[in-house]
């Protein structure tokens, strides 16, 4: 066995990056797509649950109200191209390029927005639109659990990373 | 310290750790159809335990799994035979650190009352392990993998179960971004069976009960000890406890910790935890702080409560560790959380020779060389690796783990211009001064607020 195989601490997830929040407070890749809320500009109220399917590059956006992002007609929209940047900064382009199944390796989030939009991808329904928004909310409900301090020995098992400050 | 104990094999750990590789191999292949090779690895688990109180049992469960036929009871029982082995490797390591240090390691003696009727959502999450364990690591999937969700979403408001919450949670994000599972070219094998039995154990009733006293006294902080995942952050104070009878001093720890979401990160975790234990201003301010009543486990963690916690006096952390360190007796490791994983014994070192050779950096003692883990520290701090490098003196806790001791440093003394100067591991974990610290709590601060915002917005609608 080598000695990643037979370490208790062995790293299995590379670490997230640090990136401002202001636009884009959630993106993720997960459900086979990359997936994420972009706030609105105009409306506080508003967000946009945008998603780009791995593979097929299948593309949906909508508000949080269900309504169809006026951008998104047939093309990519700009908050599909703040979820692809964002993505990039939060876990590097190696990773949202394997993800999404972009030969983009080495490039940037405007050549992984570039190759998929040049394969001309199709237009989703906005099925998605609800789970993601669920999981956004659930992200968000970290933010309000409650702190403990009774130890927890488990958590021996999840050294901190030196690569974000 | 005797670097050369620490170097030296101990005895019997390799053959136990045989048996353990036996259940991690099953595990991996998962156990719905075992084949030849996994259920010799149940076997080998099973003769490793023959002679202990649990050797029936586990020969049941064994036998069970073997056939494709294991209910959840058999997999409680094949996660705690595979637990009590690497007990007793804890409990080997922990006689030669005790001997490297010269601390002798407490007693682990002492039971758990358990028994009891396990609640309804840890039930679920046990009924999740046992699914993960017939799928295997090789027969993970998505579908797999998410149905511990709910699970974690309604264990995580409830600081009671929040062990198994914290750890189900950072054990299902590995692997949901390993899924699936067959595409897999090399698997964590100790790692996940460490996680998958500890989470196994923890859905036993009374498996976190502990005893609890209190103590009075005073507390002189040697460093913090930071652990995280995507979705949890702990920060460890250990310290060394003068109780005001004048008895023994002790070493003990304090701990806080909280689930955050995973784009808060660096300093935004010590901002985090910051107003949960006062203790984290005094680490970075340099002082002690005056106990009275202060709650404690059996085996010295204090269960912080502010009020009843002051602060002290300027404490200097190298001057607790070379004056009050070595006569700091240590308290027993309670029997479930017996695991190489969890020993993190503080020492003092100096006059150690600092060798890097590429990445692997030693500490030469008396010509032998300790390996040092700077991976280990935060980089939401002013201690760095390369500061470790030209250190002359150290704070840090040894560990164990795949086959080798390692120190990690909590702080390091080095030497700027003449100068001696300390730097501190968690120096940013009560608020930081210098200009790195502000700039990264400024940005820290900004994610926050917008998350605040985001959810007073939208998650009460
Ligand atoms: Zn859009």
């Amino acid at each position: 066995m080598s000695d990643w195989e037979s370490a208790s601490a062995a790293r299995v997830l590379p670490p997230a990056r640090p990136r401002k929040l202001s636009k884009v407070p959630f993106v993720e890749l997960a459900d086979g797509r990359l997936q994420g809320v972009v706030s609105s500009g105009s409306d506080i109220e508003r967000v946009y649950v945008s998603s780009v399917a791995a593979g097929s590059y299948d593309f949906a956006c909508s508000t949080n109200n269900n309504r169809p992002c006026g951008g998104a007609r047939g093309a990519f929209c700009n908050h599909i191209l703040a979820l692809v940047t964002e993505a990039v900064l939060q876990y590097g382009v190696e990773r949202v390029a394997r993800y999404l199944r972009v030969d983009a390796a080495g490039m940037d989030a405007q050549a992984i927005y570039s190759i998929m939009m040049g394969a001309r991808p199709s237009q989703a329904d906005s099925a998605a639109a609800a789970q993601v928004f669920s999981r956004f909310l659930r992200h968000l409900a970290y933010v309000e659990l409650p702190a403990t301090t009774a130890p927890l020995p488990e958590l021996q098992w999840f050294p901190p990373t030196r690569v974000v400050v | 310290m005797r670097a050369d104990l620490l170097a030296d094999p101990v005895d019997g750990v390799d053959e136990v750790l045989v048996a353990v590789a036996g259940v991690d191999q099953a595990l991996a292949a998962g156990l719905l159809r075992p084949q030849p090779a996994q259920v010799a690895g149940l076997a080998v688990l099973a003769d490793a335990v023959a002679g202990s109180p649990l050797g029936a049992r586990v020969a049941e469960a064994a036998e069970k799994a073997a056939a494709g036929a294991a209910g959840e009871e058999h997999f409680v029982s094949l996660a705690v035979a595979r637990i009590a082995l690497l007990g007793s490797v804890h409990d080997a390591l922990m006689v030669r650190v005790g001997q490297a240090t010269g601390r002798a390691p407490g007693d682990s003696s002492g039971s758990v009352a358990g028994g009891g009727q396990a609640e309804n959502l840890v039930l679920a999450a046990r009924s999740w392990l046992a699914d993960l364990a017939r799928a295997g690591w090789q027969g993970i999937d998505h579908d797999l993998v998410s149905g511990a969700e709910p699970v974690i979403s309604a264990l995580l408001p409830e600081p009671r179960l929040r062990r198994l919450a914290a750890l189900l949670d950072g054990f299902a994000a590995e692997l949901a971004a390993s899924c699936p599972g067959s595409a897999l070219e090399r698997i964590p094998s100790r790692r996940w069976g460490d996680l998958w039995s500890r989470a196994m154990l923890l859905t036993l009733p009374g498996a976190t009960e502990v005893p609890v006293g209190t103590v009075t006294g005073r507390l002189l902080p040697l460093g913090v000890d930071l652990h995280e995942h995507a979705t949890a952050a702990q920060a460890q104070v250990h310290a060394v406890f003068e109780p005001a009878d004048g008895g023994t001093p002790r070493l003990v720890r304090a701990s806080v910790s909280a689930p955050k979401p995973d784009t808060i990160i660096g300093a935004g975790i010590w901002q985090l935890l910051r107003p949960h234990l006062s203790l984290l201003a005094a680490v970075s301010e340099g002082r002690s702080m005056e106990l009275a009543d202060m709650p404690i486990t059996g085996e010295g963690d204090l269960l912080w409560r502010d009020e009843h916690a002051r602060l002290g006096e300027p404490a200097d952390p190298f001057a607790t560790a070379r004056v009050v360190l070595p006569a700091a007796s240590a308290l027993p490791t309670a029997p479930l959380d017996r695991h190489p994983a969890r020993i993190a014994v503080p020492v003092f070192l100096e006059g150690y020779f600092a060798e890097q050779a590429g990445e692997a950096l030693t500490f030469s003692l008396a010509g032998q060389p300790v390996v040092v883990d700077t991976d280990r520290v935060p980089a939401a701090g002013p201690l760095t690796p390369e500061a470790v490098a030209t250190s002359n003196a150290c704070i840090g806790l040894v560990r164990w783990d795949a086959g080798v001791f390692r120190v990690q440093p909590l702080a390091v003394e080095t030497t700027v211009r003449k100068k001696v100067v300390a730097l501190h591991a968690g120096a940013w974990a009560g608020g930081a001064v210098d200009k790195a610290g502000v700039k990264a709590e400024k940005a820290a601060t900004d994610a926050a607020t917008v998350l605040r915002e985001r959810a007073g917005r939208l998650l009460r609608k």
